[in-house]
């Protein structure tokens, strides 16, 4: 049967402005409970709301970033319902006009590039947080009530879970490089509900939409949606249509659980929110923040493409955070050879970074220094293993890589005069490699260039030993 | 001489002069309240320490020979709506029945920066729904004219306790007309400014874009001393206008003055002729107050509001509708009331809000929950906000032509107790000459203009938007001729 699967995903994202979206309350994160909070974000009586610049400018950010139409006017509307996290009984947010409307992202698939098209961006108001103990109590935190949210939603275009996957890396890379959030959705700052139901084309039948909510990372998401899919497709063959329902994912049982049957649309009656006049958004002021924002990563990566000659997969890397295509390109100041640079930080920078489980934010290598490092390999100062190590040195303690040669000795011998000496005395205690490779063992070579790096304490240039190693073999 | 006869700007003269110190004024009216509260109950708290220790404070600014603003030393009655630091707001439900903000609304602010003296907190009907102060929970006040009827409402604590000469000055809050009915009930001056004008930070929403704080005093020329201290710009009230207001300037030389009348254009709306008082005595006093305008050489000339006829309905809806959200708030979560017995969180809720609200606030909440509920919106608060536009379109093209518009306050006399609670539709008619103004954001004026059966009448000054020195005009004049 020829099932296709239909996704669409709502994001939240929290902005990381200085203040709250309508009072002065410090927006942080990790601070200890109640202590972020006012009047205003309390919801006392008397107290009034007023809107954040700062907010505004994030969200038309995002705007500009994914490709939307930015509305001149803000309109903020009451979404009315009662939550116990929720402050007014209503959360300030917009219905009929979000601030940005339409837009795109593209993701790369191997057929090619495809658009996945949004619906809207819109900005509303976080809730406090609850928490329940053991004993049946409900806690309430409010330091994140009144923090700023863009609700991003797709529309339907998504037709996997990988494409979900890569929708949401691109929507994160983009949101972290025009610094609008920090997208740490272990801390919230992201949060991603999913839409999914299936097709029976042959059939002509479709299940009906399920909502699925609580998924803390993208690889959540990616599970909920393969999981999902084939309950879909299984109610489907069983001839069953499956409800509209509300979902969670259950991390423990790697499955998702029920929460409600949808029974028509909630009725939160929305209405204009008086204590906020309409607020205008000049072309002049869209177009200032346009000019302000820093090259995306899909227009960066095809740069680094034609100009650098990279391929597109490490363009891709190289371009996914903004930090570590500012480190590249600062690098490439010193050293002017793209594909060596790229071979450097792809390989071995990566690989410690991951180790470190760190950022490239966290490095502590300047960028000059990684730049003499790989001119000392490139130019056979040290040899390439040495490199590794003094990187891993470098990592560790930030030290120059000149400073870290020049103290541990690891400057490489290449004078032939003193590796001929270390390469007589293996020899001379290893004659049976010696018979091993005349009798046609070439591993035999290795053995003898490994017990000769040894000796010298990997300072040997390899290409000398090679050379001066054959050359006495031949000899004997 | 009897210290709290005085009008405001008398004592405020007094004081400047040094022949009143504040401890004196706060001290007399102390005790005025003390007499006249147990009949006329139109305060729900006292501020008594703190007022004296404020007087002494003004007093030795005197002896060192400070500055003093225009409040300096004067004793101000504030609506249990408009939130006090660490002075418990009620909002006379007892919703909030122990409620003690952690803050100052911005016109609380304003009046201690202007050196006023928060002497209570006023009663006024359940979260200001109500036309007679009988819905607050702290019982119901007396009309000190007569204490056989209502003083009006919402805002009647405030404005008995001006007439009663426990305070000279005081803040009301006027929705639909809040400010307005209850001076003229109780035969005293109510200002409701253009909305925007003064700041609702701290002012306890009921319908937030009909809201406006409003200023009393026993004649026009206190209402507008109070309202020079409170008015003005607020960053932290996005619906306050920017537009800077000059005070209004009311000194001595040109106080009550015929001459404000002379050549003023007044309207008089057709729809309001038509309707009459069926009360032909109130109907008599108002033509006769039109006649005084006119000798005194205003030109009255009849014009039409013809959306005038929705402003009823349309007001209902909006202020419901808005009712419904704002009031949300209050789920005994976080403060106020909360029932003793619930099982499930829904039941908290439905608890706490069926034992801490009365029953005109809920009938407000569900009337206006219905309006705004998917598949009625459209036909209710969707049309509303329509012909909201309408009803300002109107008194645009009136004000293009002409100052201000004269009417009754209310068509009828302050009436008996439990008389009109009972038939809330009747009572809500009674609204119908106030809360147009509402509907529009205009500024308007109540002032007495005689007594029918010994009970006050006021008129009613209406002017555009932000032309409240207008009124304020013509109202000077006319308490002039009537003096």
């Amino acid at each position: 049967m020829a099932f296709k699967t239909i996704v669409g995903l709502e994001i939240h994202v929290e902005l990381s402005t200085k203040h709250k979206m309508f009072c002065n309350c410090p927006n942080e994160y990790g601070a200890e409970a109640n202590t972020q909070t006012c009047p205003i974000c309390l919801g006392l009586p008397g107290a009034l709301p007023v809107v954040d610049k700062e907010a505004v400018e994030y969200a038309i950010r995002a705007g500009i970033a994914f490709n939307c139409e930015i509305s001149n006017v803000i309109r903020m509307d009451r979404k009315n319902y009662f939550y116990p996290d929720l402050t007014k009984g209503y959360q300030i947010s917009q219905a009929d006009l979000p601030l940005c409307d339409g837009g795109y992202v593209e993701i790369e698939l191997e057929e090619g590039t495809k658009k996945i098209s949004l619906n809207r961006i819109h900005i509303e108001e976080d809730t406090g947080k609850q928490t329940h103990t053991d004993e049946g109590l409900s806690l309430l935190d409010f330091n994140r009530c009144g923090v700023p949210l863009i609700e991003i939603v797709s529309n339907p275009d998504m037709n996997s879970a990988e494409e979900a996957r890569l929708f949401l890396d691109n929507l994160k890379d983009t949101l972290k490089y025009i610094g609008v959030s920090d997208v740490r959705m272990e801390e919230g700052s992201l949060r991603c509900d999913v839409n999914i139901n299936i097709v029976d084309k042959e059939r002509g039948l479709k299940s009906n939409i399920s909502e699925i909510k609580n998924l803390n990372s993208f690889k959540a998401v990616v599970k909920a949606i393969e999981f999902e899919e084939k309950r879909h497709k299984d109610l489907l063959e069983a001839g069953d249509n499956s409800e509209k329902e509300t979902r969670r994912w259950d991390e423990t049982k790697g499955e998702t659980v029920l929460m409600r049957k949808k029974f028509g649309a909630s009725d939160y009656r929305f209405a204009f929110d008086g204590d906020i006049p309409p607020v205008d958004v000049s072309d002049e002021w869209i177009e200032e923040i346009r000019k302000s924002l820093p090259e995306l990563p899909h227009h960066k990566k095809e740069r680094f493409m034609n100009s650098y000659g990279l391929s597109s997969y490490d363009a891709g890397v190289l371009t996914q955070s903004k930090e570590l295509s500012l480190f590249f390109e600062e690098i490439l100041k010193y050293i002017d050879d793209p594909n060596l640079v790229s071979n450097w930080i792809m390989g071995d920078v990566l690989r410690r970074l991951k180790e470190n489980e760190q950022e490239i934010e966290d490095i502590k290598i300047a960028s000059k220094d990684l730049a003499d490092l790989i001119i000392l390999v490139r130019d056979g100062k040290i040899n390439n293993n040495t490199g590794k190590k003094v990187l891993r040195e470098m990592f560790d303690t930030g030290k120059t890589p000149d400073l870290i040669v020049k103290e541990q000795g690891l400057v490489q011998i290449s004078d032939e005069g003193a590796l001929s000496g270390i390469i007589e005395e293996v020899l001379n205690n290893n004659e049976q490699s010696i018979i091993d490779f005349k009798n046609g063992k070439d591993r035999a070579i290795g053995f003898l260039v490994g017990q000769i790096m040894k000796a010298s304490k990997g300072k040997a240039n390899p290409q000398v030993v090679n050379k001066l190693l054959m050359e006495e073999i031949n000899k004997r | 001489m009897e210290i709290t006869n005085l009008k405001a700007w008398e004592m405020k003269d007094k004081l400047f002069n040094k022949e009143l110190s504040s401890r004196e004024i706060i001290e007399a009216h102390l005790k005025k309240i003390e007499e006249k509260e147990p009949q006329i109950n139109a305060f729900i708290s006292l501020n008594k320490d703190n007022a004296l220790k404020e007087a002494n404070r003004i007093d030795e600014k005197i002896a060192r020979g400070e500055r003093l603003e225009v409040l300096a030393g004067l004793p101000v009655g504030i609506k249990d709506n408009i939130v006090t630091k660490n002075l418990r707001t009620t909002c006379a439900s007892r919703m909030l029945e122990n409620f003690i903000p952690p803050y100052d609304a911005t016109v609380i602010e304003n009046i201690k920066r202007k050196d006023g003296i928060v002497i209570g907190k006023t009663n006024l009907d359940e979260f200001a729904m109500g036309a007679s102060t009988e819905t607050s929970y702290f019982g119901p006040t007396k009309n000190p004219v007569n204490t056989g009827v209502v003083p009006g409402g919402s805002s009647g604590g405030s404005a008995a306790a001006v007439a009663a000469n426990e305070v000279p000055i005081a803040l009301g809050s006027d929705t639909g007309g809040s400010v307005r009915q209850p001076a003229s009930y109780c035969g005293v001056v109510g200002l409701k400014p253009t909305y925007g004008v003064v700041s609702r930070y701290g002012v306890v929403s009921m319908a937030n874009t009909l809201d406006q704080v409003g200023t009393f005093g026993r004649d026009v020329r206190d209402a507008v001393l109070m309202l020079n201290a409170v008015k003005g710009y607020d960053r932290r009230d996005s619906t306050s206008s920017k537009k800077v207001i000059p005070d209004f300037l009311i000194d001595k030389d040109n106080y009550n003055d015929l001459k404000y009348l002379k050549d003023i254009k007044v309207a008089l709306p057709k729809e309001y002729v038509e309707l009459k008082s069926s009360n032909k005595d109130i109907q008599d006093l108002f033509e006769k107050s039109v006649k005084i305008f006119e000798d005194n050489g205003a030109k009255i000339e009849y014009i039409s509001l013809p959306h005038l006829k929705y402003a009823l309905e349309t007001y209902y809806i909006i202020m419901t509708s808005e009712v419904s959200s704002n009031l949300a708030r209050f789920d005994g979560i976080r403060y106020g009331h909360r029932a003793e017995k619930y099982d499930t969180i829904t039941e908290l809720y439905t608890n706490s809000r069926t034992e801490g609200f009365g029953e005109e606030v809920k009938r407000r909440i569900m009337t206006g929950t219905y309006s705004l509920s998917a598949g009625y919106a459209e036909e209710h608060y969707k049309k509303a906000l329509k012909v909201r536009t309408l009803i300002k379109e109107d008194y645009d093209r009136a004000f293009a032509n002409h100052d201000v518009i004269l009417s009754l306050v209310s068509p009828i006399l302050p009436f008996g107790f439990d008389s009109m609670i009972k038939d809330p539709v009747e009572m809500y008619k009674a609204d119908l000459y106030t809360v147009p103004i509402n509907v529009a954001g205009l500024c308007s004026i109540s002032l007495p203009m005689g007594r029918v059966d010994g009970l006050p009448v006021g008129l009613q000054i209406t002017g555009d938007r932000f032309m409240e020195e207008k009124i304020i005009k013509a109202a000077l004049g006319y308490e002039r001729a009537v003096l």
